[in-house]
């Protein structure tokens, strides 16, 4: 064999290598994507065209009609409203909460804080399904039930939020500037609101990434407390319309395609933050 | 003998004596919302489980329905054939779901970080969608992708079998379709965990390409010259080096999968198709609680599965955690 011929299987070598390396990464691409775009397109089709039998994957014209049967089935805005509403007061009261916990942690030494800790770490490791039922007991006790606070207050202290907090406090609050608010006579809380808060901000958008997602994605606990159709979240609403008799689908697709479109319109303007928000629990 | 003790401060005001109360309690206030919400959701119902455990109750009819029964709700549940069969699915549909999460989450990450970073951000950005969405729309979706008679699956499927081309493969097919993808109790964990290895793959992705990234690229030159290939060194390097984020991304993926719940509950139309092989222990958890009325019996599940899980936690750290955590 000569050089020549070396080089060129070579080259091809590594030509075949990068192939199936761009081919398999647009293949995942395909897979992940494909489901966004096959629900957008069913929902431009009714039962007729979508039972048409064989695989079309032009859109339909039936789109207005869709989004007539949809408000026929569900009370569709109403259900985005609840949704929006929860998961925007759900996770302004938690960047409160969690950080005023955070920053306790981090800055104040005092009795009991080790057992606080150990609390919290231990709350981690509860499997989540196994406080389902206490959790339905004390809302019940509180008269909470079928209330939109029921679904985000538990949600506000969330352990991940705190250590996400604490640890934004530790290496974005420098010490000295909270003695020097201090002595300039601010007292404790005026100093965590005008200048711990404005410090953390880069931690409270994460957080508040985090949160928003999970809230607005959340169901087992709406499932379980709410209960009338006018307090009803978006996704126990599409849930709902599986058990309705000949179910428009085109029309129930179109529901869950708006209903995603919020999260996906943020994900395209800031992907990379809410990768990284999402991920902060893992990636350091 | 003993250390000098200091001079009290004798001309200590009113004024810094409630100053120093309020340093000490300036902490507590911080964190007082955490405390009373945690106290309230997290504290005083564990007690409270531990005595409906014992009783019989109907949420329906109010708290005035508590009826005493002893031990009659562990019985049940410890003799509950139904209770050892969602368990079994819940740890198969995890495996099903789980192990090929990472099989496949490993080396995408490691042929992702070859690229440029422009390349890698679009496909990061693509790979990660799926996690962001609603679990129950996600569902919906593939609900109707399964659909056994106007499913885009099925259709694909046939079309396949009929192909000139592909009938070699798929011809075989022809006899049971159109497969009931969501209705058959030997096809419902498939479905299952295919929504689930796809909804997280991108996740785990993430979590990996962020792992590689932190290994030293002069330790692959080393490896090249001392005669790697592109395997060797994704074997002998990368994942070495990669156990941490291994051990971290599959004990989230384990905590994930053992609370599985939306996905069976909308794909099994809320536990009306393949109930036998396609209901998690979440999902007959609600439905005792909350189709069956009977919160007695379920809080005494919770506390078998509490006792069940802890121990498979116990173990997993007890073989695992030194490792993964790198001792180091």
């Amino acid at each position: 064999m000569t050089h020549a011929q070396a080089t060129f299987i070579v080259n091809l070598y590594h030509k075949i290598g990068y192939g199936v390396r761009n081919i398999a990464l647009l293949l995942f691409a395909f897979i992940t994507i494909f489901p966004f775009v096959w629900s957008a397109i069913l929902a431009t089709k009714d039962r007729t065209t979508m039972f048409g039998g064989g695989i079309d994957f032009s859109l339909g014209d039936k789109l207005v009609s869709n989004y007539g049967n949809l408000l026929e089935i569900m009370d569709f805005w109403t259900g985005m409203m609840n949704s929006f509403s929860i998961s925007v007061v759900g996770t302004a009261i938690s960047l409160i909460f969690c950080s005023m916990a955070g920053y306790a942690l981090a800055i104040y030494k005092f009795k009991g804080r080790n057992a606080i800790f150990g609390i919290m770490v231990a709350s981690m490791m509860i499997p989540p399904v196994l406080t389902l039922i206490p959790y339905y007991m004390v809302i019940n006790l509180l008269g909470l039930a079928n209330t939109h606070l029921a679904v985000w207050l538990p949600f506000t202290i969330q352990p991940i939020g705190i250590f996400l907090m604490r640890q934004y406090t530790v290496t974005s609050v420098p010490k000295d500037l909270l003695e020097a608010s201090k002595l300039d006579g601010a007292s404790e809380l005026r100093t965590y609101w005008s200048i711990v808060l404005p410090l953390l901000r880069p931690g409270l958008a994460t957080l508040a990434i985090v949160q928003f997602v999970f809230l607005w994605n959340n169901f087992l606990q709406p499932l379980v407390v709410l209960n009338s159709p006018d307090k009803m979240v978006i996704t126990q609403m599409l849930r709902g319309v599986q058990g309705v008799p000949n179910t428009p689908w085109g029309a129930v697709m179109l529901g869950t395609t708006i209903s995603i479109l919020p999260l996906i319109a943020l994900y395209m303007t800031a992907s990379k933050q809410m990768i990284a928000g999402l991920t902060s629990g893992a990636v350091k | 003998m003993y250390p000098p003790r200091r001079c009290p401060k004798l001309e200590e005001t009113n004024r810094s004596k409630r100053q120093r109360f309020l340093n000490k309690f300036t902490p507590y206030g911080f964190l007082s919302p955490y405390l009373i919400i945690y106290g309230v959701f997290g504290i005083f119902p564990v007690f409270f489980m531990v005595y409906l455990s014992f009783h019989m109750w109907n949420p329906v009819e109010g708290l005035g329905s508590m009826e005493f029964v002893g031990f009659e709700n562990y019985v049940l549940g410890l003799t509950d054939p139904t209770l050892w069969q969602t368990m079994w699915n819940t740890l198969v549909m995890a495996v099903l779901s789980g192990v090929p999460q990472h099989l496949v989450a490993l080396p995408m990450a490691y042929l992702l970080v070859m690229l440029g970073s422009r390349a890698r951000h679009w496909f990061t950005t693509a790979y990660f969608l799926p996690y962001i969405t609603s679990t129950v729309a996600v569902s919906m979706i593939f609900y109707v992708m399964y659909s056994k008679d106007s499913g885009i699956i099925n259709a694909v499927l046939a079309q396949l079998a009929d192909g000139s081309l592909t009938s070699w493969l798929f011809g075989g097919l022809k006899d049971v379709l159109p497969l009931g993808w969501v209705q058959e109790n030997s096809l419902i964990r498939y479905s299952v965990s295919f929504v689930v290895w796809w909804k997280y793959v991108g996740f785990n992705i993430v979590i990996y390409t962020a792992g590689l990234a932190t290994i030293n690229p002069d330790l692959y030159e080393a490896a090249t010259i001392d005669g790697a290939n592109s395997w060797q060194r994704f074997t002998r390097v990368s994942l070495p080096l990669l156990k941490p984020f291994i051990f971290f991304g599959v004990t989230l993926t384990i905590i994930g999968n053992m609370n599985l719940f939306d996905e069976p509950y909308v794909l099994t139309v809320g536990g009306q198709f393949a109930q036998t092989a396609g209901k998690t222990i979440s999902n007959y958890l609600y439905q005792i609680a909350w189709e069956w009325l009977d919160m007695g019996s379920a809080a005494a599940i919770s506390w078998i599965l509490f006792v069940v899980i802890g121990i498979f936690t116990g173990l997993y750290f007890w073989f695992f955690g030194r490792q993964g955590l790198g001792d180091e």
